[in-house]
């Protein structure tokens, strides 16, 4: 039977981590993860939860402990955000070149200087090419879904790939809403445990992650651009089977009104919650525009974005993060602009930036962005500025 | 949908005010986001906690910045914070006072709004021996608003404690329920 509750997207990461019965957990506390797993620290001392806790001292060995124990066959978890996801950033690339199916969950936060406990998504994008699979989710229950769809997605033989699950620090990680849990036996039905990665055993010595030479590294690398292609469609599987089974799937992109839309915007994280009020209310005010939502970051859902996207005369890209010195706009608004070129839809694109450092995003910045995104339209014209919203010049 | 904005003081239980009524309404089968303002976190300091309240889902996750009710654990921040700001007309001022509501309406120089009071620090002390006075606030507030029931709350309370102490704050939710003055 479904429990309804309410829970915190960190708490609701917790509970899917304990219903997924995972064996070793390596963490460090950073806010505002910490409650992920001061929770998970709970199921194990009430016997909740049969795992071994590590308590690390520092992230990279967080993340250092967890490579060893999925490399021993044990099903994995940890949690970090902002400077931890930095000083980790090394053994990522470590995790996604082992092939580990490592699942960590990422309480979003901005990078210091000046320090800043809130939210954005600098850390994230940072860990864009680390080749990680990378989910961005936009509530509590989201978060506790993908959680479970990000083990199933992991172990599948022809990934085995680690995943990462994102979502807003403090909007998210702290705001309680309604989260309807399954069974535990229902969860591990879904996600039976079974070792389908190389280990190591004892019994039959192997290597991982010895020298690769000229003559295979490459070969290695070019494994890895296979496996992340083959996420795509093993992604759309396990969100289809998921809902089959728990009556809940997002899809990898999430369309929002978008049928008969004139203009969308683009978004992702609490932001896109965000950006689903404001679209009704402009479209209250007879503006047709729609919301493209971006669940799955990495790999991209190009077929997907392209789709949506391919109708509309302008499309406005909200990001989260700072692309410093990039050509043009925000990290995920480059996404947006090469999948659709490649694609060959033409659309007046921009880019906004908001939401930097925990600044509050209200409806009325969304409706600057939908505004600014009209008058581009109509424009008919291609701008090339990147629009700051809210920051004071 | 129905927005309330908490104020208090680190250690009151604002946060914690503002989860309890978000479970009470989605144990009615209610939508609901119950959030702190981020960061601020320091017994003493001035604290805001926010919940939103609707029969459909709530896709909003910005501060609240128009509430329709306010409830103000502490009734010094009455001077020391903006605590009416943005609050709007026939909206509710819920306090933690031991004035009574006409004083009250003085002080806030309002007459557009409705006024519950309860002396929130007496039962508190009275019932749980120390000053936390959340629970005694859902009482005045359900009481004056009926945005969730007494019965959701006493339900919300005891999941959110242990047993020993649901049963104490049970008892606050209660005699401030009984002993609220409320000026609609």
């Amino acid at each position: 039977m479904v429990k309804r509750t309410s829970l915190s997207s960190n708490y609701a990461v917790a509970y899917a981590v304990k219903m997924a019965d995972v064996d070793v957990i390596a963490a460090y506390p950073i806010t505002p993860q910490t409650h992920i797993v001061e929770k998970l620290s709970e199921f194990i001392a009430n016997g909740e939860l049969d795992a071994e806790m590590i308590h690390v001292e520092s992230e990279h060995s967080a993340m250092s402990a967890t490579i060893g124990a999925s490399a021993a066959g044990a099903r994995v978890f940890t949690a970090t955000a902002s400077q931890g996801l930095e000083l980790m950033h090394e053994i990522l690339h470590i995790a996604s070149g082992m092939r580990l199916p490592i699942v960590m969950a990422v309480a979003s936060r901005a990078l210091s200087p000046p320090i800043n406990i809130w939210s954005d998504y600098s850390d994230i994008m940072n860990a864009r090419d680390t080749g990680w699979i990378i989910y961005i989710v936009s509530s509590a229950q989201e978060a506790f879904d993908t959680i479970i769809q990000a083990y199933k997605l992991a172990e599948n033989k022809e990934v085995l790939l680690p995943v990462m699950v994102a979502f807003d620090g403090f909007v998210l990680s702290h705001t309680f809403e309604a989260v309807d849990l399954p069974e535990e036996e229902e969860v591990r039905r879904f996600i039976p445990k079974q070792v389908t990665w190389y280990t190591l055993d004892p019994e039959n010595p192997m290597t991982l992650g010895p020298l690769g030479p000229p003559e295979w590294y490459y070969e290695f690398k070019y494994q890895q651009v296979v496996a992340l292609n083959k996420a795509l469609e093993i992604a759309k599987q396990v969100d289809d089977e998921y809902g089959k089974v728990f009556g809940r799937k997002y899809g990898l992109v999430e369309p929002y009104r978008l049928d008969d839309a004139e203009i969308a915007i683009v978004a992702y994280g609490a932001l896109a919650s965000t950006a689903k009020a404001a679209v009704d209310e402009a479209r209250k005010n007879g503006v047709k525009v729609g919301l493209l939502r971006l669940r799955l970051f990495r790999p991209s859902p190009v077929e997907e974005i392209a789709k949506y996207l391919e109708n509309v005369k302008a499309v406005g890209v909200m990001d989260r993060a700072i692309s410093f010195g990039a050509p043009y706009g925000g990290p995920v608004f480059a996404d947006i602009m090469e999948a659709l070129y490649m694609k060959g839809v033409d659309t007046l694109l921009s880019s906004f930036i908001l939401g930097i450092g925990g600044r509050p995003m209200y409806l009325h910045d969304v409706l600057t962005v939908i505004n600014k995104v009209k008058e581009i339209a109509e424009s008919g014209r291609r701008t090339i500025e990147t629009y700051y919203i809210g920051v004071r010049e | 949908m129905i927005e309330i904005r908490w104020h208090g003081r680190g250690g009151q239980g604002a946060v914690t005010a503002s989860q309890v009524t978000a479970e009470a309404a989605i144990i009615e089968g209610k939508y609901a986001q119950a959030f702190p303002e981020f960061g601020a976190e320091r017994r003493g300091a001035p604290v805001k906690a926010y919940t939103r309240i609707d029969e459909k889902p709530i896709y909003i996750r910005s501060p609240i910045v128009e509430p329709d009710i306010v409830v103000i654990l502490d009734p010094s921040l009455l001077v020391s914070e903006p605590v009416l700001d943005g609050l709007k007309k026939n909206g509710w001022v819920i306090i933690n006072s031991k004035k009574p509501v006409d004083e009250i309406r003085k002080t806030l120089g309002r007459s557009d709004v409705k006024i519950a009071r309860v002396d929130a620090d007496t039962i508190a002390l009275q019932i749980l021996k120390v000053p936390i006075v959340n629970t005694a606030m859902l009482g005045v507030l359900v009481k004056a608003t009926q945005i969730v029931s007494l019965d959701s709350i006493i339900d919300a309370v005891s999941r959110r404690f242990s047993e020993r102490i649901a049963k104490l704050n049970i008892e606050v939710v209660k005699k401030a329920y009984e002993e609220a003055e409320v000026s609609g």
